[in-house]
């Protein structure tokens, strides 16, 4: 074991050195991620608020049928705009982001009694016009109610009779486990800092070394090959453990002054869950580590490494964006694939759920068995004289 | 000492080493000298254990690197043609790691460094870091690298690659210093002023194979040469590769 710990102690001074290193693993993924989150949002939240609160600017067709409605659009806060010549093509061309049109048999049915037609014309595809819609949509509906409320009123109906269900919401959710909808990313976010944090490291303890022409004199010496190899994962895990707890210390800080409006969730993380989320995902750590040194091994040079690993950096995504686009209830087995556990795992110790002790032996176990096995056969990779001449 | 018997090596269909035999004695230079692709790199990896030969024997004091590989590997002191250094690491401290990777104490290896600077002369560079070192810096750190655990057998791959005339002095004196001590010393280059300065034995490979094998004087009265040079050429059967 002298071998080993003497290459990890001589990797670990030699990357502490290397500016690039530092620069991925220690400050890339704990600095850009929280900042490009929490300015993302600050972003959302800012023009979002703008558009609710700009004035309605609301071209209307046929105003002529309807004035009653015209006059309580307006004294609601729209701006009605005259009628443009062909309004379909307004809003295809992105003029406005939504024009209603009061159609000629309007005021007929209006005085039968019918429901009278009234069309807005839109294009929900385009997300930015989506606010405007429903600012739109919203005050057709109210004055629809309060005229149907009076009618019946002048009937001498009372208007409860037309509500025979009254919704109550009864909100159990609570103010940590709110937060899990502001920071549905956190669990993405470390996956890919447990990869990126170990992309260098990897690349630069064995292609790097190959391409230096220092791994030859190196497998010289009377240290068994497997000690090197494991000394060198040992620092990759070392620096991927290290960009994962500054990223969860960036985020402890950040989180706080997330721009959360009306939501009421609690953002801050405490001590001990910083600590779950760090057990729960030490095991990535390790499996990244594992495998990148794997790929990087066959690589000739820090470039040719470089190429394989863009697509690597999209393992840790996969299960992510499955839950996040197909959220689905946690169940024991999942807890047996990894990087798909950690997510759920990460997501309900945020919400500060109670999870089952088992639920965590499973997932660090499963990962961490798949990790040892891809460590022990890149510890064995250099026995193949090939992979240690190839380049040279 | 060192004992080569029949080695052969196949890279798929080429045979890069096919039945090389010699012997280096302690307390004599032993010179290969040959072409380049001539195979030299290749005997020399299959003796410090970095390729398994296809065939053949081979004893260095008595152990053999395919069974006894690490306990090889504390004997030999290896500068191979590959010398890349950690840049980001002292001279100092990349000799250190190599110390430490053969087993040696902090203070064995303080002690060491003291006399390599000296017998090298590196106190100039020795705690600068490696980026940016000539040549001639970075073989003398090669060098000292494999010699800090006092091996008794040392192995050099075309040592004077790349150096100016006053590096490769102070080389070969060390080289001469190291006979002296009565360790067996193995040099491959195919630079034929290199073997005439230095060398007790020769021994002349070509395509794989020994051509001849012998002092000096031996080579030039088999030949009937009257320099080192014609006996060369005329012993590999061409002028392909001849540099120097």
């Amino acid at each position: 074991m002298r071998g080993l710990t003497t290459v990890f102690r001589k990797e670990v001074r030699e990357n502490i050195r290397d500016r690039r290193a530092l620069f991925n693993s220690l400050l890339l993924g704990p600095l850009l991620f929280p900042l490009l989150f929490v300015g993302m949002m600050w972003f959302l939240q800012s023009a979002e608020q703008e558009r609710a609160e700009q004035a309605l600017e609301l071209p209307v067709v046929g105003a002529q049928y309807a004035p009653n409605l015209i006059r309580y659009l307006e004294q609601q806060g729209a701006e009605i705009q005259p009628e443009p010549d062909d309004p379909e093509a307004m809003v295809r061309n992105q003029e406005t982001p939504v024009i209603i049109r009061i159609l000629p048999e309007y005021p007929e049915r209006w005085a039968e009694g019918l429901p009278a037609p009234i069309e807005v014309i839109m294009d929900p595809s385009r997300q930015e016009s989506n606010t405007a819609i429903r600012r739109v949509k919203g005050l057709l509906l109210g004055y629809s109610q309060r005229i149907g409320s009076l009618r019946l009123q002048m009937r001498g109906v009372s208007p409860q009779l037309a509500s025979p269900v009254m919704l109550k919401d009864v909100d159990l959710s609570t103010p940590k486990s709110r937060a899990i909808l502001a920071v549905i990313f956190l669990p993405y976010v470390l996956m890919i800092t447990a990869f990126t944090g170990a992309t260098h490291l990897a690349m630069d303890t064995t292609a790097g070394e190959k391409e230096r022409k220092s791994l030859e004199p190196l497998l010289i010496n009377p240290v068994p090959r497997w000690q090197i190899m494991t000394g060198k994962m040992l620092t990759t895990t070392a620096f991927a453990m290290a960009s994962l707890a500054l990223t969860l210390v960036s985020f402890r800080i950040v989180l706080p002054y997330m721009p959360i409006g009306a939501f009421g969730m609690d953002l801050t993380l405490g001590l001990m869950t910083l600590l779950r989320i760090l057990l729960v995902i030490s095991p990535v750590a390790i499996l990244a580590a594992a495998l990148l040194t794997l790929l990087a091994s066959f690589a000739k040079s820090y470039r040719e490494a470089q190429s394989y690993m863009g697509l690597v950096i999209l393992i840790p995504m996969i299960p992510s964006l499955i839950f996040m686009a197909n959220p689905i209830r946690a169940e024991a087995w999942m807890m047996t694939v990894p990087l798909f556990s950690q997510n759920i795992l990460i997501g309900e110790i945020i919400r500060e759920e109670s999870v089952a002790l088992s639920w965590y032996a499973m997932s660090v176990s499963s990962t961490l068995v798949i990790g040892l096995a891809l460590a022990a056969l890149a510890a064995t990779l250099y026995n193949r004289p090939r992979l240690i001449f190839s380049g040279s | 000492m060192i004992i080569v018997k029949n080695l052969r090596k196949s890279f798929g269909d080429v045979r890069a080493v096919n039945g090389v035999s010699f012997q280096a004695r302690d307390g004599e230079i032993t010179g290969l000298l040959g072409p380049n692709g001539a195979g030299k790199t290749t005997t020399l990896r299959m003796l410090y254990s970095l390729l398994p030969p296809d065939e053949g024997e081979i004893l260095i004091d008595g152990l053999d690197p395919r069974r006894d590989a690490m306990e090889i590997k504390r004997t030999l002191g290896v500068v191979p043609d590959n010398r890349g250094l950690y840049s980001r690491l002292t001279a100092r401290e990349n000799i250190a790691y190599y110390g430490e990777l053969h087993g040696l104490s902090r203070r064995q290896i303080d002690e060491r460094i003291g006399q390599l600077v000296t017998t090298l002369d590196m106190a100039d560079f020795i705690d600068r870091r490696t980026e940016g070192f000539s040549q001639g810096q970075r073989v003398k750190v090669a060098i000292a690298r494999a010699m800090v655990h006092e091996p008794q057998t040392v192995l050099l791959d075309e040592p004077s690659n790349g150096l100016d005339v006053m590096s490769t002095r102070a080389l070969r004196d060390y080289v001469r210093g190291l006979r002296s001590a009565g360790r067996s010393v193995v040099l491959s280059t195919h630079i034929m002023q290199e073997v005439a300065a230095l060398c007790d034995r020769i021994v002349i490979i070509a395509k794989g194979e020994v051509a001849a094998d012998g002092t000096a004087a031996e080579l030039l009265a088999r030949t009937g040469c009257d320099s080192l040079e014609d006996a060369f050429v005329r012993l590999i059967g061409s002028e392909e590769g001849l540099l120097a």
